[in-house]
């Protein structure tokens, strides 16, 4: 039993490390409608940055300032560049173009910072909370505790800021109609460039603790396949849905992988291990089934 | 001038309803065909065949599955890449399973194998739409490519899941020339895209599409989605398990699970976008498009740079390649989201009335 | 609009003209063609780039020295992504090119090698892996055109067991060893030699699979510190090294007891997983370090002379750039041995190179002469063996570089081989191969 709450612990921590790649999408989904396939891309990009910039010696905190400009950079520059010519195209070509925006990503971050794998040491070792280990013979990582610290900060963050400022309101506004927020003055381009800026924002963080978790190179971008089961999950337009979505997926991946696989091969006989790449979607799918618009999406009412 | 229709009269229903009414069009794929099928086999080098014109045809094949679903039922799909994965091992099962199994028939039941899968895969359709769903493919993606790492019975117990196909012959004619291998595949590849071309005209067809645009509607008019959504992903699935089989067979030669990967089925995903969603010449386009303008990148790029000079490493050469492969898809998307088979179009428009305008 | 379409016609007879001016343009006779399918970006071109930059150097280098008896290396890279229908791609573009006077071909992917066996033979080329790809080719009676050189995922496990029972006092009987392995071909090449050595030596064998990409383990660690096993022997590959090492810390598994393959040991696998991979070992054909006194000279010479392939010179030394170097190294003995006895001083045909390759003999004298003593092993290949050693090494990582940690270990032939032989009979009879008769050839 004990080992089954480690598990489900050590689960539900990872899960909040998808969460914070799946708040990219929702963020950027949300205000434009874009399914912005680059996210993973945008991860590997931050980290890269975060740790180009450190290696020209600069601190971590103005590395990390200097990398959110970048970020900030790129996002308007996207806006300007790619959105802003596609406007009132079907969402698939907005979709395929962010596909692109991710291939274009991949070539040029490692042109601008080399693509070597590195390091990314943010003082924070990944090592068993010793006290708990001694009592509960438990394994919680330090790490881990503070990236879920991290990521509910910037959950607590972003709320508070689409609830409560004036450009968060806008962004709302924004969500629910674009045409209605055109109509009331609201700049739907700024608005846009904002929001990728804020994605940008997240990205940066989830690149910071992905990268000094397993090294920042180009491996980042498939964090993005972590986040997608999430993301169906918890709904494509839900903050609050990315990080449940996240929690779960993390958990019962986790535990599946610890005890499905001995069923399995009590059936078939054989090895059945590595089911991590196919459970959360499969789970996500059959849970899509009861609930189409996901844990907290919108319903989508049809009309003919 | 060239592409008018005028003077041609339709005195028969038959004569109205054929796949191409026009003329210019019936002239045109004939000259294809012919060029295709006599002009290519003499003239084409082994590269052309083994690295150009087998695997274009293959992935247009692939495309033109992904196409019927996403572009004509609208339903879209990330896990093509998976289907073509069955095939391909359903039909090498076929092979080295049933003894004097012919190749042809191996590579249809192939397919259908492909469609069973299909269908399986596409009952979620009937409950989640869009992204949703384009996010539930994925599981067929991953679990498909899964199966076929852990069961070691479809892989015929090789110790790596590695298969390695047999030769390919038919009634005792041996595929073993590049030339032979490419005339197979077109032969298959002609027939599935003329078949497709009329399925699209069908009742079938016009089901499909009147779900994708509007698929409350479409119900209310009284087409059975389950059936029309179902027949979909199944037909899609065999032209993708068809494509899968002669990627193993004519192609490749040896395939592992682990190459039927996300990234092919986001390639086979940019042919059809690229090309033209919802039309059969887009699926063509699209993946001669795709398989076509790395390899121009790959020999153009060097040789540019050492044009003008610049002292490019080889790693520089391959980051700048991928940025303008991403650039010139966005840049399609923006001049041209319909795609190259618009771009087709929009010339046929201008030949019907050039050189005289007015 | 028709203005349009004279520019889209513009374009494109630009285009075309490109095209046309990268084809293949005539080159000297005197020069041995090596095409190298390499790739130097997407999920792997860091490990790429050391590779194929070490390749390159020593062919630049070995130019330098004025050849081989003479004649001149040549080559082309084209990029391949690490996917194999670009591989093949590649392949069949230089193909036209080695057809005269190839040298042996290396793609350093399991995936496109197993893509390119039938092809090059069929085309009568010969590919080389080292390390890699398909590992049966070993029955050089089955695959004449392939040569998995030095060794072989499977002989490398077995020298992993053999160093962990002599490191026990000679016995695993009772222990618990765990592998974990990246669940694709590659990972899963090893399971049968590690449960054939189990079964001689009473180990338990763990197996626990990790799904691509491998960027989490939670679960697979976690059922690791349930199971307690004596070591772990790990096959994996890209991110999931860094990712193993940094989970075996976060619960407080002893890198010491954790041994990669030979694809889980270079820099690249340990530098990002910083303080955790203290420790760690694994198993490697070739050293690392400028100690060797061919990279040394290789520095000296060619990027005293600019003519360099790296950008970043710091990679210099690295695993993976010697085992380029090695690569290169056992290449260029292979042309070396075909023209002792086809003509000294000239280009070899596919043929000639073949027979080189299977005739390569070089012994640690000769390694002397070459300034890479250390550097890899003894090799020695024939029809039937076309590996030809079986010897790795292990090293570990000590937080700043790798240090060898023993001598060259040899894997047991006698268990091994039979299984490659086996998988060889089957491959020859699903493909209609009658293999050649190796008493037959000199």
């Amino acid at each position: 039993m004990q080992f089954f709450f480690e598990v489900l612990i050590g689960g539900l921590l990872s899960g909040v490390m998808y969460s914070l790649v799946a708040l990219g999408f929702v963020l950027i989904f949300k205000a434009s409608g874009v399914f912005n396939f680059a996210q993973g891309a945008m991860v590997f990009f931050a980290a890269l940055s975060l740790v180009g910039f450190m290696e020209h010696g600069a601190p971590l905190w103005l590395a990390f300032i200097l990398a959110f400009v970048v970020m900030t950079l790129f996002g308007i520059a996207t806006e300007k560049f790619v959105l802003r010519k596609m406007v009132n195209q079907p969402p698939i070509a907005l979709f395929m173009a962010t596909i692109g925006l991710s291939f274009f990503i991949d070539g040029f971050a490692p042109l601008l910072w080399g693509n070597e794998v590195r390091a990314l040491d943010i003082g924070l070792v990944d090592e068993p909370i010793p006290w708990i280990l001694d009592n509960w013979n438990m394994v919680i990582s330090k790490f881990d505790l503070f990236a879920a610290g991290l990521a509910l900060a910037l959950v607590a963050l972003l709320a508070l800021f689409f609830q409560y400022t004036r450009i968060g309101r806008a962004l709302r506004a924004v969500a629910d109609d674009h045409q209605a927020a055109l109509s009331i003055g609201i700049p739907l381009q700024h608005i846009w460039a904002l929001v990728w800026a804020v994605a940008g924002f997240v990205a940066l963080v989830a690149g910071m603790l992905w990268g000094s978790r397993n090294g920042v190179q180009f491996a980042l971008t498939f964090t993005a396949l972590k986040a997608l089961p999430v993301l169906i999950l918890g709904g494509f337009t839900s903050v609050p849905g990315a990080i449940v979505g996240g929690l779960i997926i993390g958990a019962s991946e986790k535990l599946a992988e610890i005890y499905i696989p001995p069923v399995m091969a009590g059936w078939f006989g054989g090895n059945f291990g590595g089911i991590e790449g196919w459970f959360p979607y499969v789970m996500a799918l059959l849970f899509l089934l009861v609930r189409p618009e996901g844990l907290f999406g919108e319903k989508h009412i049809d009309r003919v | 001038m060239f592409y008018r229709e005028t003077g041609q009269f339709k005195t028969s229903y038959a004569a109205d309803q054929q796949i191409f009414p026009i003329r210019q069009d019936r002239i045109g794929i004939v000259l294809l065909l012919a060029f295709a099928f006599l002009a290519l086999p003499l003239f084409a080098s082994n590269y052309w065949f083994n690295a150009i014109l087998i695997p274009f045809l293959i992935f247009a094949l692939a495309a033109l599955g992904l196409n019927i679903l996403t572009g004509y039922a609208g339903q879209l799909s990330l896990g093509s890449a998976a289907f073509m994965a069955v095939g391909a091992y359903a039909a090498y099962n076929f092979q080295v399973r049933v003894d004097g199994m012919p190749v042809l028939l191996s590579f249809i039941l192939a397919g259908m194998t492909a469609a069973g899968v299909g269908i399986l895969f596409g009952l979620p359709s009937l409950r989640i739409k869009g992204f949703y769903l384009a996010v539930a493919t994925l599981a067929a993606q991953f679990f498909i490519v899964w199966c076929l790492t852990k069961f070691p019975y479809l892989s015929n117990n090789s110790s790596s899941g590695v298969i390695s196909v047999p030769n390919v012959e038919i009634l005792g004619f041996k595929f073993d020339t590049p030339q032979s291998r490419y005339l197979l595949v077109l032969t298959i590849v002609s027939v599935l895209a003329l078949l497709a071309k009329n399925m699209v005209r069908s009742t079938t067809g016009r089901a499909w599409m009147a779900v994708r645009d509007m698929d409350v509607a479409a119900e209310v008019i009284g087409i059975r989605l389950m059936r029309t959504k179902l027949l979909a992903f199944a037909v899609s699935s065999f032209y993708c398990g068809v494509a899968g089989a002669l990627y193993a067979f004519c192609y490749l030669g040896s395939v592992e699970p682990d190459g039927f990967s996300l990234d092919l089925s986001f390639k086979i995903l940019f042919m059809i976008i690229v090309g033209g969603v919802g039309s059969i010449l887009g699926s063509f386009l699209g993946a001669a498009f795709i398989l076509l303008l790395p390899i121009f990148l790959d020999i153009a790029l060097p040789a540019l740079s050492e044009l003008l000079g610049l002292p490019f490493g080889s790693a520089t050469v391959s980051h700048i390649q991928l940025m303008i492969f991403g650039a010139l898809i966005m840049f399609f998307l923006i001049v041209e989201p319909h795609g190259l088979a618009r771009l087709w179009q929009i010339g046929k428009e201008k030949l019907r009335l050039w050189p005289f305008p007015h | 609009m028709i203005k349009k379409f004279k520019q889209i016609a513009i374009a494109t007879s630009v285009a075309a003209a490109c095209f046309s001016a990268a084809l293949p343009s005539a080159y000297a006779a005197e020069e041995q063609f090596f095409m190298l399918p390499s790739y130097r970006v997407g999920p792997y071109g860091a490990n790429g780039q050391s590779f194929y930059g070490g390749f390159i150097d020593y062919l630049t280098y070995v130019n330098m020295k004025g050849g081989m008896n003479g004649v001149q290396n040549a080559w082309e890279e084209c990029e391949t992504e690490y996917n194999t229908a670009k591989g093949v791609e590649c392949y069949e573009r230089l193909k036209s090119k080695a057809k005269a006077f190839p040298g042996p071909i290396h793609t350093m992917s399991t995936g496109i090698s197993y893509a390119l066996v039938d092809k090059t033979a069929a085309d009568k080329l010969p590919l080389a892996m080292q390390g890699y790809g398909l590992t049966s080719a070993v029955d050089g009676s089955v695959f004449p055109w392939a040569f998995p050189l030095v060794t072989t995922y499977q002989m490398q496990a077995s020298a992993i067991i053999k160093f962990l029972k002599d490191k026990n006092g000679g016995s695993l009987a009772g222990k618990k060893i765990v592998f974990l392995y990246h669940d694709s071909a590659y990972g899963k090449e090893p399971i049968l030699a590690l449960e054939a050595e189990g079964r001689l030596n009473k180990y338990e064998l763990v197996q626990i699979p990790v799904a691509h990409p491998g960027n989490e383990q939670g679960a697979q660690w976690q059922r690791i510190r349930q199971e307690k096993p004596d070591y772990v022997i790990m096959w994996g590959w890209g991110v999931m090294n860094m990712t193993a090492i940094k989970t075996a810390q976060k619960m407080g598994f002893p890198r010491d007891r954790m041994i990669g393959s030979w694809w889980a040991g270079s820099e690249e696998d340990v530098i990002p997983a910083g303080d955790a991979a203290k420790g760690y070992m694994s198993a490697t054909w070739n050293v690392a370090g400028k100690g060797v006194p061919l990279i040394a000279d290789i520095e000296k010479t060619v990027y005293g002379a600019g003519k360099g392939n790296m950008k970043d010179t710091s990679k210099l030394g690295t695993i993976l750039y010697n085992r380029g170097v090695s690569a290169a190294v056992l290449s260029v003995e292979a042309l070396l041995t075909a023209q002792a006895k086809y003509g000294k001083g000239k280009a070899m045909n596919a043929e000639q190179v073949r027979w080189g390759l299977e005739n390569l003999n070089i012994t640690e004298a000769r390694l002397k002469e070459l300034g890479a003593t250390g550097l890899l092993p003894d090799v020695k290949t024939s029809c039937s063996n076309h590996e030809g050693s079986g010897k790795v090494k292990m090293q570990q990582w000590d937080g700043s570089k790798w240090t060898p940690l023993t001598d060259w270990i040899e894997g047991n032939k006698t268990l091994i081989h039979p299984l490659f032989q086996a998988d060889a009979a089957k491959y020859a009879k699903e493909k209609g191969i009658t293999p050649r008769d190796c008493s037959k050839e000199k």
